[in-house]
């Protein structure tokens, strides 16, 4: 297995090597700044700060990178701003205190969170009306849809439960439950697994998607910081879905896990609470929210080595890719 | 309709062979008197408590939905003067699992009852030692934390500051002698010490407004680095600020205080439960609220994991390594076993902002930080746990 690894790393080694320069910007949600900034992925340095509304959380992009969507989490709205010119376009309707979202691979509809109302808003973004309005548990937050888009993901931090939405009816269809204060899921391996991280639980779990059988569980040890600090939120998977970057929260650190053995390889210090990340184009750089320190931390994939801390706004929480 | 179908179906094919269980939880508020305070500004809310306790039965509820398990809340409130035991017999009647706000004399009466036995009774408003201590039972749990732990976040801090010089103003009610051992006990735990001492009672010759005496009543203590004060009824300890001889912080009931729960607490996911509360119920969460939201949830979470609804199942359950309560305190709450005191960070706030979150960096412990405050494994005298 180290092998394998080995010459899977000697790979990534080769495609930065091979890499042109890619030009890419990161957009990093600043939650008690109420801006969000904007990083040059080759310059790594902050090249534009837009004002959102209060409390900006989840952010993601639509398909052809036309308009961003931003969780205005306080002003209750997602908020539809064209990215080059930071102008706010219009609000979509989200339900109460929007936190998290996902876009469905159609471009079309929007799985949002609504933390205080134990609801999932669904959204169509062009007709900018609810489709539909769906039950969960207590807090949810983590959103995640099938690279198939026939299944949406919420997860509950207080119900501690992983609930999985059938697109075609929005309707649940299976209820899984997982370790305390579920924070992130993400589908993995063409959408035949399904990640979640419990923070408060400090583990993944890995279910199988077919089944919604649990898999797999990790946890983490990170040395010198007590078990109860090792805290996992967001994560994200590189290239080839090889390997999972594991944001640990107050633990300060990034793990690094193997997806095919579920061991974990790695642990890279990062800024203090670590939160969401993002990579750039070709996936050779990782850039981690630090919500305590304030910056961001840009990882070299390859190496898993921090590169370089920068500075954003106040909290920063969500971050996503724009070439 | 088509709703209740689609939560069928996410019952019948998430979870395999999950019966359906019901719990039904008492809940029992036991009236006392309280004194009079030299101001009203902050009436203690009727609803104390039980306003925690039915947002943690709509978090258990939502959550038992999808898993074929109802909560229900019997609330009961004894005025003065009637008899609780009365009320817990026939509360205890209905379920075996009871939360009380009730003093510490009148939970353990009723922990001691023949019909407690093998019940599951919380202890969501005494803060009392003793009951974690020589007076623990076995069907007792205490998810308040005790005054020590309190007393014990605030010496922390004090060593923390290196605020070693200090001196020390208690009231005489039996809550303020009780905080006050509590705190004498922790400033030795700590290596600190009282270099005065002085009690508010009605016989200081007091013919001035609070804030005209609080000079003189301080002068006498020379210099020092911090006034603890002990005021749990909150009478006299708000004119202290800024009123002492000397410019020292205040610290205590008042001023820098050691809560289990305050409105300034919004880190951790907090605000979320925070924002819940005051929709739910129109005001800020109080300790006492918490207390019997963290008791609801304890029996929420247990009966989730297991899918037992039988007292001695869930005790054990939750007694073992693998409960735990995500309680926004940004880490897992679990059950001390030789007590049955629910392990908690303390939050040192002022009314403004939280300063610190006890255990302070620093203070370690061999195998859980959080047991840095109140009885440890080795003090406790608690045998009914063993």
């Amino acid at each position: 297995m180290i092998y394998l690894s080995k010459i899977a790393g000697a790979a990534i080694m080769l495609a930065v090597t091979c890499s042109m320069a890619n030009s890419g910007e990161i957009w990093v949600t600043n939650e008690k700044d109420d801006t969000v900034s904007v990083i040059d992925t080759d310059s790594l340095e902050v090249i534009q700060t837009y004002e959102t509304g209060e409390r900006p959380r989840g952010i993601t992009f639509s398909n052809d990178f036309s308009r961003v969507y931003i969780c205005a989490s306080d002003s209750d709205a997602v908020q539809v701003m064209d990215p080059n010119t930071g102008r706010i376009l219009h609000d979509l309707p989200s339900g109460e205190d929007p936190e998290q979202f996902v876009l469905h691979p159609d471009d079309t509809h929007l799985y949002i969170a609504n933390e205080d109302d134990a609801i999932t808003t669904v959204v169509n973004t062009q007709t900018r009306k609810v489709v539909a309005q769906i039950d969960v548990g207590v807090e949810p937050e983590g959103m995640a849809v099938s690279p198939d888009g026939k299944i949406a993901i919420t997860t509950s931090e207080t119900t501690n439960m992983a609930h999985w939405i059938d697109t075609a009816t929005q309707e649940l269809f299976a209820n899984t439950l997982v370790d305390s204060r579920p924070r992130h899921a993400e589908f993995a391996k063409d959408g035949s697994e399904m990640w979640v991280s419990s923070e408060i639980g400090g583990t993944l779990t890995v279910f199988d998607t077919a089944t919604q059988s649990e898999k797999a569980k990790m946890s983490f040890e990170v040395q010198g910081v007590h078990p109860d600090r090792v805290q996992p939120v967001g994560f994200e998977f590189t290239s080839g879905d090889t390997h999972a970057f594991v944001a640990l929260g107050p633990a300060n650190h990034i793990a690094v896990v193997n997806a095919d053995t579920y061991a974990v390889e790695d642990y890279i210090l990062v800024g203090r609470r670590v939160w969401h990340m993002a990579f750039n184009a070709d996936k050779t750089k990782l850039f981690t929210t630090n919500g305590v320190s304030g910056d961001v931390t840009v990882i070299d994939v390859a190496s898993r080595k921090a590169l370089k801390s920068i500075k954003v706004g106040r909290f920063p929480w969500g971050a996503a890719f724009r070439p | 309709m088509f709703r209740f179908f689609g939560i069928l179906m996410a019952v019948l094919c998430g979870l395999p062979a999950w019966a359906e269980t019901a719990m039904n939880i008492g809940y029992l508020h036991v009236d006392v008197p309280r004194a009079p305070t030299l101001s009203n500004l902050d009436p203690i809310p009727a609803d104390n408590g039980l306003a925690g306790a039915q947002t943690g039965l709509q978090d258990n509820q939502t959550t038992g939905k999808f898993l074929g398990q109802t909560y229900t809340l019997e609330p009961v409130v004894i005025p003065v003067g009637d008899d609780p035991l009365a009320a817990a017999r026939q509360l205890l009647a209905s379920s075996p699992f009871l939360v009380l706000n009730a003093p510490a004399e009148v939970a353990l009466a009723i922990a001691d009852m023949p019909a407690a036995q093998g019940a599951l009774l919380f202890n969501a408003s005494a803060g009392d030692i003793s009951l974690r201590d020589e007076d623990c039972r076995s069907n007792l749990f205490h998810s308040l934390p005790s005054d020590g732990m309190r007393a014990d976040a605030l010496a922390q801090v004090l060593v923390q500051k290196r605020w070693t010089d200090l001196v020390m103003i208690s009231g005489t009610h039996a809550i303020d002698l009780a905080y006050a051992t509590a705190m004498r006990r922790a400033l030795t735990k700590f290596g600190l010490a009282l270099s005065g001492e002085k009690t508010w009672d009605a016989d200081a010759d007091m013919r001035r407004t609070a804030s005209q005496e609080i000079p003189l009543f301080t002068q006498g203590f020379g210099d020092y680095d911090a006034l603890i004060v002990i005021d749990e009824l909150h009478d006299f300890g708000r004119y202290v600020l800024y009123n002492t001889w000397q410019a020292r912080p205040v610290i205590g009931s008042e001023g820098l205080s050691a809560l289990t729960w305050a409105p300034v607490i919004e880190q951790w996911g907090a605000a979320q439960l925070q924002s819940r509360f005051e929709e739910q119920h129109g005001r800020k969460m109080k300790s006492v609220d918490y207390a019997a939201w963290a008791a609801v949830r304890t029996l929420g979470e247990a009966v989730t994991r297991t899918n037992a609804s039988d007292p001695a199942t869930l005790r054990a359950y939750i007694l073992s390594d693998a409960f735990e309560l995500a309680g926004f305190k940004g880490r897992a709450l679990t059950y001390r076993d030789w007590n049955g005191q629910l392990r908690q960070p303390i939050a040192i706030a002022h009314p403004r902002a939280l300063v610190a979150q006890a255990p302070l960096e620093g203070f370690l412990h061999q195998t859980n930080e959080l047991d840095s405050l109140g009885l440890d494994r080795p003090e406790s005298r608690c045998e009914a746990y063993q």
